[in-house]
């Protein structure tokens, strides 16, 4: 059976070139870089090479990238780390958005337990965040605002250039999840006036467990895992060089493909959107262009999305859904109920995210397949029964 | 979270789905709000559930745990269908993910609720057969 992997957003494959790189240090090559002999030293210097070529996929400079295990202990590290020194200057106030990744928002969450206080900025019906709410949530104690730069389940791209030069103009500091926008749209540090950044190496073909927080020079954050002096004796633990390496090499073949990419992907994503949105009631979560290349999400009115999930894989195409059922809890995704859909509508949500590796047949493939699912379950559906007697 | 082959079985190819136009009995559980509804019809003669069929919206589970349901009760008199147990459809499926429980316990009820419906149509009171039902769509996703 033909097999379509359309959850890029998820993760993607380890591209071949990058565990080529990474073999050596999981072989022959597995000295702690923090030993003087040679094997030692040359892990070091492959950690050092992969740190420049971080620094330098941002913007930013070596010194500023630490490497950590993913996206998740790099928002935890930055949100809780600046909170934490920031509190005896009396600041106690974040803010974020209602549609952030559960990192940041649980996070955040785990802070106001602790004292601290959240203002969560609304995403409005297109998922893009105003900067005229960000401003008039600033107040005299906020220490932090985190916003990420393109949301994972919608991909719609925030402004961030715009509402990170509202926070510099206010000496309040920025920090942004780019888990998914990094390697898809051009990020410069410098010029976006960011003062942290988290990123992930498994999103862009690199190996899970490996990613990097960008801390700007001078800024101040409190240690989250305390030990040996590794980063610079801000983040401890034995280098994942494998990884580092790894995460190196896939980002900087992220960017140097990506405007190629972009082009290709847009095209693809704007003829899957046209083409599911001939089918009945359906709709396109998330704003149409600021949206990341490879992303489509959309909602079927009465049919469940683990139900479409279940019937998809049957016929080899692996995606996501917002669905109550697939996001472990009892309710549908924060994300499409932030944007404002009601509850049996964002039940019914589907997120088809691309890569490299997808082509235009993947599209037609998709495209022949979604129809006749969906036209099944709705046949089965009471609930698609009694809209349709709604609508008569 | 991985399905039994049974509920995949039951999912991709559900038996009994449909509507009965001329049914002695219709009941329908859940809201659209929880993410699951499961309509049930039944047809009854001389006491026995001549035949059944079933609507879901809802997740795998809710679709398998339908399907089976209606086939543990086609044949059956109105007495032993409303024995049937939400745990009886589990085990007949081989067992289903701790999160997808309520789904079979949706089941059962709708089948008790069309029976209820039933037994309403024949001017008789439900309740001291079938239980107390409790209006299924008041229901909290929580439950």
């Amino acid at each position: 059976m033909k097999k379509i992997y359309a959850d890029n957003a998820a993760t993607t494959s380890l591209a071949p070139k990058v565990l080529d790189v990474m073999m050596p240090y999981l072989t022959t090559q597995y000295g702690n870089p923090s030993s003087i002999y040679s094997i030692g030293a040359e892990a070091r210097k492959a950690v050092d090479l992969s740190r420049e070529a971080v620094a330098n996929a941002i913007g930013a400079t070596p010194g500023e990238i630490y490497f950590t295990s993913g996206g998740s202990e790099s928002d935890n590290w930055a949100i809780k780390g600046v909170m934490h020194q920031l509190k005896s200057k009396g600041k106690k106030h974040i803010i974020t958005t209602a549609f952030e990744h559960h990192a940041v928002l649980h996070t955040v969450e785990a802070l106001v337990k602790e004292g601290f206080e959240a203002t969560y900025l609304d995403v409005h019906s297109d998922g893009i965040v105003r900067h005229e709410d960000l401003k008039n949530a600033l107040r005299e104690d906020t220490g932090l605002v985190t916003i990420m730069y393109a949301n994972n389940e919608i991909g719609t791209i925030q402004p961030i250039a715009e509402l990170a030069k509202i926070c510099r103009e206010h000496g309040v500091l920025f920090h942004t999840d780019a888990v998914q926008a990094i390697g898809n749209v051009p990020i410069n540090v410098q010029d976006e006036n960011i003062d942290l950044l988290s990123l992930t190496a498994h999103k862009f073909h690199g190996p899970k467990g490996c990613g990097a927080l960008y801390i700007r020079k001078g800024v101040r954050l409190q240690t989250l895992i305390h030990g040996g002096a590794q980063e610079l004796g801000k983040r401890a633990g034995t280098e994942n060089v494998a990884g580092i390496v790894g995460l190196a090499a896939a980002l900087t073949n992220a960017i140097a493909t990506m405007y190629e990419r972009h082009e290709k992907l847009t095209s693809m994503r704007n003829r899957l959107i046209d083409g599911l949105l001939t089918i009945e009631r359906s709709r396109l979560n998330g704003d149409r262009d600021k949206r990341l290349p490879g992303n489509v999400n959309m909602c079927f009115e009465g049919i469940e999305g683990e139900a479409l999930l279940l019937s998809l894989d049957l016929k080899g195409i692996c995606a996501s859904s917002g669905s109550a059922c697939t996001s472990g809890s009892l309710d549908p995704s924060h994300v499409l109920l932030a944007i404002g859909l009601p509850h049996e509508i964002a039940h019914g949500s589907l997120r088809l995210s691309f890569s490299d590796e997808n082509t235009e047949e993947d599209i037609d493939y998709i495209l022949k397949t979604v129809p006749p699912i969906i036209e099944r379950l709705r046949s089965m559906s009471p609930l698609w029964e009694k809209i349709m007697k709604e609508n008569k | 979270m991985a399905y039994s082959e049974k509920v995949m079985d039951h999912f991709a190819n559900p038996r009994n789905v449909g509507e009965i136009a001329d049914a002695d009995g219709v009941g329908e559980v859940g809201n659209s709000k929880c993410g699951d509804i499961m309509k049930m019809y039944i047809k009854v003669n001389n006491g026995v559930i001549s035949d059944v069929k079933f609507k879901t919206f809802g997740c795998g589970a809710a679709i398998a745990t339908s399907s089976m349901a209606t086939e543990l009760i086609k044949g059956k008199s109105i007495d032993d269908a409303l024995k049937l147990t939400n745990k009886a459809v589990m085990e007949a499926l081989d067992g289903l993910p701790p999160v997808k429980v309520h789904c079979s316990v949706l089941a059962e009820q709708a089948i008790k609720t069309a029976v209820a419906d039933y037994y309403k149509r024949q001017g008789i009171d439900p309740e001291p057969i079938v239980g107390s039902m409790t209006d299924c769509h008041d229901f909290d996703c929580e439950s």
